[in-house]
């Protein structure tokens, strides 16, 4: 099984060092010997670089974005009641649960109605619109076995409700605010279906891979693929050490 | 320490009521500056809404708060100048020991030198000195409790609002927090506001105590006072054994009412015990340690109060007999009588004389009988 889900990962960082001798567009998949040039040459294809770069500024924005509104909306769904909030919750999950290709062609649809130009900000209204709800479950389960007692210990202590959020509620939800984040992060990064609709002439890094697969993909990618794959890595192990340092 | 004569807290026909239950109704209540004060009564009699009333954390329905002359019902919590300690504790549990106690201090922006040296100087009031770096976590429930009380008191608060801070420990490591606390009272001298279901230990630790039960005060006292002269038969019962007997006034008298209990005896009781009660039917009790069995033979002392009765059960404790009697008009009765080695002890199933002091016997007003939810107490 631990290969099954590893396989995948190996061929990417293999085929990353792999001496294929042939240029673009025709990239062999055959083993042709170790090396690092892909590396050092990783700005060599034109257009890749650009579209990695706006998918990594897309990704970001739409992880601070959605972190926000749903640490917001897990507030709001734990903490008060109001009307509605069963449909809200609701909401929430069938936004998970719809197939990306409907809301991709549904928002396409909608932007095209309100004539809103298709582009970065298309892009970055539907990848905050699909990773919020991720980040409010994480952030509700933080929240619903939080001791209220402990925010009226600061407010006994002098703290006002601002500082009460700053100094105590936040750091303690923070782990589910952080592993939401990450989630709409990596929900974004990848994101083909729904971004082929709203892209418009935009070229975010699945596009641009999609787009080459039928004539090859340059080593270059693979190169990509990696070194987001060693982020991650560093990124979870930085986590764990913190973790651990801190209990 | 005890009181000074000033009111540090007064609660003026204080009302709350939740959406179909009235938690507390029309209370009225002052504390004295420097008092150790406890509210006691049966889970769900309104003590920790009343508490939480003065810390803040609830609205009265209706009434008035006033915490050292001023009034402060509309103030939020941290606009108070009361500290409370939890009871469940409510540690920040990412902060260490330091930063849990220094919290309050660093909301008044106090220097940091200063920050520094009353955190060390309250842990080292709680006995917890050198815990500084530790996180919550790494505390016993005891050490936590420390904690709590230090970083409520090391803002030097005017009341110090205290709910069910033992609730959660072990009767040994209880019994040494209630002196602590007590100790810790009058080292500081601030006055504490103490909510608790435990009467020894509202009894051991109060200058004076009011119980509580259905979101009213059933009586304020010293705690000796509301023991041996109880206004209320619940108040009675909940502070300890007590045998009730049913009867009516006859006359009252020279400070002293005489009743007739069904079964024939005529009790005296003190007039001050009788709660304001004139001729009328009324329940008088006796606390089973005022009591002293001896087998029914002879005369009985005229200047006593006895009745007799069947001796049901006799146990054997050690450091005392319990005895169970069956008195006058079909009551139980409760005995407890010290093991002096010297009685003899009568069988069961003889008659016995039971005999106590007039001055020890009391009236009290009838209850309700106590519902389920406040027996489990």
């Amino acid at each position: 099984m631990i290969l099954y889900l590893i396989v995948p990962i190996i061929v990417m960082i293999l085929y990353s060092f792999n001496q294929s001798h042939a240029r673009l567009p025709v990239v062999s998949f055959a083993w042709q010997g170790f090396t690092t040039t892909w590396y050092q040459q990783w700005n060599a294809i034109p257009g890749l670089t650009p579209a990695f770069l706006l998918t990594l500024r897309l990704a970001f924005s739409t992880m601070i974005v959605s972190a926000v509104l749903g640490t917001l909306m897990a507030l709001a769904l734990v903490r008060y009641r109001y009307p509605g909030k069963a449909f809200v919750e609701q909401t929430m999950f069938a936004n998970i649960a719809a197939p990306e290709i409907v809301l991709g062609a549904s928002l396409l649809g909608f932007f095209i109605t309100l004539n809103i130009p298709r582009g970065f900000i298309t892009l970055f209204i539907a990848h905050v619109m699909f990773t919020v709800a991720y980040v409010a479950i994480t952030v509700r389960a933080r929240l619903s076995g939080f001791d209220r007692s402990i925010e009226e210990a600061a407010q006994d202590l002098g703290a006002n409700p601002w500082v009460t959020f700053v100094r105590v509620t936040l750091p303690l939800i923070f782990p589910g605010v952080m592993a939401g984040a990450l989630m709409a992060f990596a929900l974004s990064i990848d994101d083909f279906i729904t971004s082929s609709f709203v892209a418009g002439s935009t070229i975010t890094f699945p596009l641009w891979v999609y787009g080459v697969v039928k004539v090859g993909i340059p080593p270059q990618v693979f190169v990509f693929g990696t070194v987001i794959f060693v982020a991650g890595l560093l990124i979870a192990a930085s986590t764990l050490v913190f973790q651990r340092k801190k209990a | 320490m005890g009181a000074s004569g000033e009111i540090d807290v007064r609660l003026d026909r204080v009302s709350k009521r939740f959406a179909d239950t009235t938690a507390v109704d029309d209370l009225t209540l002052e504390v004295e500056r420097g008092e150790f004060f406890s509210l006691l009564g049966p889970s769900g009699c309104g003590k920790t809404t009343t508490l939480r009333m003065i810390g803040g954390f609830e609205e009265p329905t209706e009434g008035t708060i006033e915490l050292g002359g001023r009034d402060v019902t509309d103030l939020p919590p941290y606009r108070r100048d009361v500290n409370t300690v939890f009871q469940s504790y409510a540690l920040f549990p990412h902060l260490t020991v330091f930063e849990n106690v220094a919290f309050g201090l660093r909301r008044k922006k106090v220097s940091k030198a200063e920050v520094d040296r009353r955190v060390k100087e309250s842990l080292v009031l709680v006995d917890l000195p050198g815990y500084e770096r530790r996180k919550p976590s790494q505390l016993s429930g005891g050490q936590q409790q420390r904690v709590a009380v230090a970083r409520a008191l090391v803002n030097q608060p005017k009341l110090l609002l205290l709910d069910e801070p033992l609730g959660a420990l072990d009767l040994k490591l209880r019994k040494q927090m209630q002196l602590e606390l007590k100790r810790i009272q009058q080292e500081v001298g601030i006055t504490f506001l103490y909510v608790t279901h435990d009467q020894e230990e509202a009894m051991t630790m109060s200058n004076r105590l009011a119980v509580m039960r259905h979101g009213k005060i059933e009586q304020i006292g010293a705690p000796e006072e509301v023991y041996d002269s109880p206004a209320t038969e619940f108040v009675a019962g909940f502070l300890g054994a007590s045998n009730l007997l049913e009867g009516e006034v006859k006359e009252v008298a020279g400070g002293i009412a005489r009743v007739l209990v069904d079964g024939g005896a005529v009790l005296r009781v003190p007039e001050a015990r009788m709660h304001g009660r004139g001729v009328s039917r009324v329940r008088v009790g006796v606390r089973p340690e005022k009591i002293r069995l001896v087998a029914d033979e002879g005369e009985a002392s005229s200047a006593r109060n006895s009745v007799t009765g069947t001796l049901r059960v006799a146990t054997y404790i050690g450091v005392s007999h319990q005895f169970t009697v069956d008195g006058p008009g079909g009551r139980t009765l409760t005995v407890y009588q010290q093991n002096m080695g010297t009685d003899p002890i009568p069988a069961p199933g003889s008659g016995v004389r039971l005999e106590w002091e007039p001055e020890h016997t009391f009236a009290v007003r009838p209850s309700e009988p106590l519902a389920e939810w406040e027996e489990e107490q």
